[in-house]
């Protein structure tokens, strides 16, 4: 059913009632009913606030953020995790971020680097075998255009100065060495280390080019920022920017590389996908060196199509007239896509729980196939990306900010939504309450989903799972309704 | 075998915390006690005197060396120093790195593991950095480690304070289990009163004063030759005084949850032995200039 903004007002206050007194008060700021009309968020949903202890969040920690959001999928950079081992091996290759290169040539991604700290190492402090660590990187590991040292929680409690070991490690080795203090104590999220992470990026990074003039820019060059190439978004995306006739020197951070980070400053636009994760370093780009960033949205014919057209209108009538062709040319592909699909498709209501950008953005995607968003929440948004959201959802829906997994459940149970979007450490809970799921942090190892490519993956994938008889299937076959009659009517 | 007493002394950095534990130590072991040093500072100056050695090899030291703390022995670790008493220090890191008070903690814990408390002891003694700055350092006073605590302290003001400020660390650990407070040792630096105004503040924190050490060159003496003073001249006047010592702590019976002072409390003390002076409240936050202005008013 579709609820109206007073049901949806009834639901959250009846789901709120299990609560403890203090803790119902806490988690009301964190739900509402979707009003489109608003501007500002702020005085309608808390968000980005501590995790109430007990709830089971859904959330990570500030290295998650650092180390496996905006610094993993960098191909050529060794990331160091300093500190015990089992950071590091269980953030290790498991984002699906897609790179080129040959493993342990030149792209390092795929292996866990750690410091692997003992006893002796929080007592004496871990300095030492950190610049060791790196002089061995770069005796192994030639080809590796720099190292980053990622913080883990004891680094930030005995006081380790990993910026000194940097600095000097840099000069030896003659690379970009980066240290980025995202432990993971610090702040409520990842969203934090989001956060730190771009900041290293400005304070060691951005700049090591500035003095070098050998680059031979064209007035067409832009960035990719906040595309992590998930399942390969990043090519689907680049490839429609380049039919455009506009040169991609940048990608941040998906298939990545220190010299197009460092070159980054020659953009005469920077394109911004995920705005949570890198609009701190996209605020930079505009303040220090004057490129302006623009926000996209690559999911879904409708949002690409309106994209390329805002991006094309930055540059020239070429460029402009490109758009359009490219637009055209892909459109029958797209209609002979939602001719398939939709049929299959229509009408069915959708649930997503994601990050920080995509409970937005994939909206458009869905309804290009006749789907509808009932609700939307983020695990770590701030409240400028609700500002962003209420427009996009229709009225009424319901928005939850860093739900409980109860929260979660009660929803689910009391809207029957006929698919959930979501990512791994919920996927199981719903698919026992039998309701088809998808992983939207990963592309449920699918994709890619950006850009005209990607479409059709995410329609077909929508339908298959949606579809899949399965789940027709759940009910045991003696509980069916008239199954004596049936089992008679066999038997006879 | 009779319950090990675990004893661990805290006071202020520099208090002789050290020099009257070794010795204090030293009459123990001379009435045939059986007891073990763990010295918990990365200073590693906690066992010197027994073993005649500038500073012991620590475990921490041991472990890096050895790669972790699993490929130790106990024997690697534990010496034996004057009178058969087991002598271990922690170790740590050099001031402004790492993590001292993980030190003392991975060192206890490894201790436990290897058994070191399974030998037949009498007494074990952990020597603790002057300031409780972080866990690791009320690591010896907690769950079935030291149950007996004792405060080196003296007449000086600052001594006295920090005693307090232990007092108040104990009664976090007394309420949850089973550490008390066993007395007030006073390590004299020759104030006015001394014995005294140390006895009525142990009075007020719920314990004894066990013992007035006097203070004798013979201990700087004995220290240089690094030996504890029982060891160097038994049969001086100072070695009875440690003797003494030694055999109140034996006997020992009276183990108190702390009484600590509040601030005001504690200065009222102070005021009532001359110690501090009356605070004049018209002076604060006077500057110089501002002085001078009003005694040209005047």
């Amino acid at each position: 059913m579709t609820m109206n903004r007073q049901e949806t007002e009834q639901l959250i206050q009846e789901v709120l009632e299990v609560y403890p007194e203090a803790t119902g008060k806490q988690r009301a700021k964190h739900l509402m009913a979707n009003d489109p009309t608003l501007e500002k968020s702020n005085k309608c949903i808390v968000a980005n606030k501590k995790a109430l202890p007990g709830v089971m969040t859904a959330r990570g920690c500030a290295y998650a953020g650092a180390k496996g959001v905006v610094w993993g999928p960098v191909k050529d950079v060794v990331n160091i995790s300093h500190g015990p081992v089992g950071c590091g091996q269980f953030s290790r290759a498991g984002r699906r971020n897609y790179i080129t290169g040959h493993s342990g040539v030149n792209v390092f991604g795929d292996m866990n680097f750690t410091s692997d700290f003992q006893e002796k190492d929080v007592v004496f402090g871990g300095d030492k075998k950190l610049a060791k660590l790196i002089s061995e990187i770069d005796t192994l590991f030639p080809l590796a255009k720099g190292v980053t040292v990622q913080s883990e929680c004891p680094i930030g409690l005995i006081g380790d100065d990993i910026e000194a070991v940097a600095k000097k490690s840099a000069r030896e080795i003659g690379k970009t060495v980066v240290p980025v203090r995202c432990e993971g104590f610090r702040g409520v999220s990842q969203s934090l280390g989001h956060h730190v992470a771009n900041d290293s990026l400005r304070d060691w990074v951005l700049h090591n080019r500035d003095e070098d003039n050998g680059f031979e820019s064209t007035p067409y060059d832009v960035a990719i920022t906040g595309d992590y190439n998930i399942g390969g978004d990043a090519w689907s995306s680049r490839v429609l920017l380049e039919e455009i006739g506009l040169r991609v020197i940048a990608q941040w951070s998906g298939d990545g590389s220190i010299p197009e980070m460092e070159s980054t400053r020659h953009a005469k636009l920077n394109l911004l996908h995920c705005y949570r994760s890198m609009n701190y370093i996209s605020r930079h780009l505009e303040e220090k060196y004057g490129i302006p960033y623009m926000e996209y949205n690559f999911f879904g014919p409708t949002k690409i199509a309106e994209s390329l057209r805002k991006i094309a209108a930055f540059f020239d009538d070429t460029i402009k007239e490109n758009a359009e062709r490219v637009i055209a040319r892909h459109q029958p592909v797209m209609d002979a896509i939602i001719a398939k699909y939709r049929p299959r498709l229509e009408g069915k209501r959708v649930m997503l729980f994601v990050g920080g950008l995509r409970p937005r953005h994939v909206i458009g995607a869905y309804e290009d196939l006749g789907m509808e968003i009932i609700g939307a929440g983020y695990e770590f948004a701030h409240n400028d990306d609700y500002d962003r959201t209420f427009k996009e959802v229709q009225d009424g829906a319901l928005i939850y900010d860093d739900a409980t997994s109860f929260e979660l459940e009660s929803f689910v149970e009391r809207l029957k939504p006929d698919l959930i979007g979501s990512g791994i450490k919920e996927k199981y809970v719903f698919h026992k309450m039998g309701i088809p799921f998808r992983q939207m942090h990963s592309w449920d190892y699918s994709g890619p989903y950006h850009g005209y490519d990607g479409f059709a993956i995410f329609a077909r994938d929508m339908d298959m799972t949606i579809n899949n008889p399965c789940w027709k299937n759940l009910q045991a076959p003696w509980k069916h309704t008239g199954s004596t009659a049936a089992l008679e009517s066999a038997a006879a | 075998m009779a319950m090990i007493r675990q004893c661990a002394i805290y006071g202020k950095g520099g208090i002789g915390k050290s020099t009257t534990t070794q010795n204090l130590v030293a009459g123990l072991a001379a009435v045939g006690k059986k007891v073990m040093i763990v010295g918990c500072d990365p200073k590693a100056d906690s066992t010197r005197l027994m073993l005649h050695a500038k500073a012991q090899s620590t475990i921490m030291q041991m472990a890096a060396d050895a790669g972790t703390v699993e490929d130790l022995e106990l024997d690697d670790v534990l010496k034996v120093g004057y009178g058969g008493v087991r002598c271990v220090e922690s170790g740590g890191p050099e001031p402004g790195v790492g993590c001292a008070g993980r030190g003392v903690i991975t060192a206890i814990n490894f201790l436990e593991e290897e058994g070191a408390y399974e030998e037949e002891l009498d007494f074990v003694f952990y020597d603790v950095l002057g300031d409780v700055v972080c866990g690791g350092f009320a690591m010896p006073i907690r769950e079935n480690k030291a149950q007996e605590i004792y405060i080196v302290v003296s007449g000086e003001m600052m001594a006295m304070y920090a005693a307090n400020n232990i007092a108040k660390g104990i009664c976090k650990y007394a309420t949850s289990g089973s550490v008390r407070l066993a007395g007030l040792i006073c390590n004299s630096r020759k104030t006015d009163r001394e014995a005294e105004l140390i006895t009525a503040l142990a009075e007020r924190l719920g314990t004894q004063m066990i013992h007035f050490v006097p203070r004798d060159n013979v201990v700087q003496r004995a220290e240089i030759r690094r030996m504890t003073v029982i060891e160097y001249d038994p049969n001086c006047h100072q070695a009875d005084e440690y003797r003494e010592l030694a055999q109140k702590i034996v006997d020992n019976k009276k183990l108190v949850i702390p009484t600590p002072l509040t601030m005001d409390e504690l200065e009222d003390l102070l005021l009532e032995f001359g110690i501090l002076d009356e605070e004049d409240e018209s002076i604060v936050g006077k500057t110089a200039a501002e002085e001078a202005n009003l005694c040209a008013t005047a």
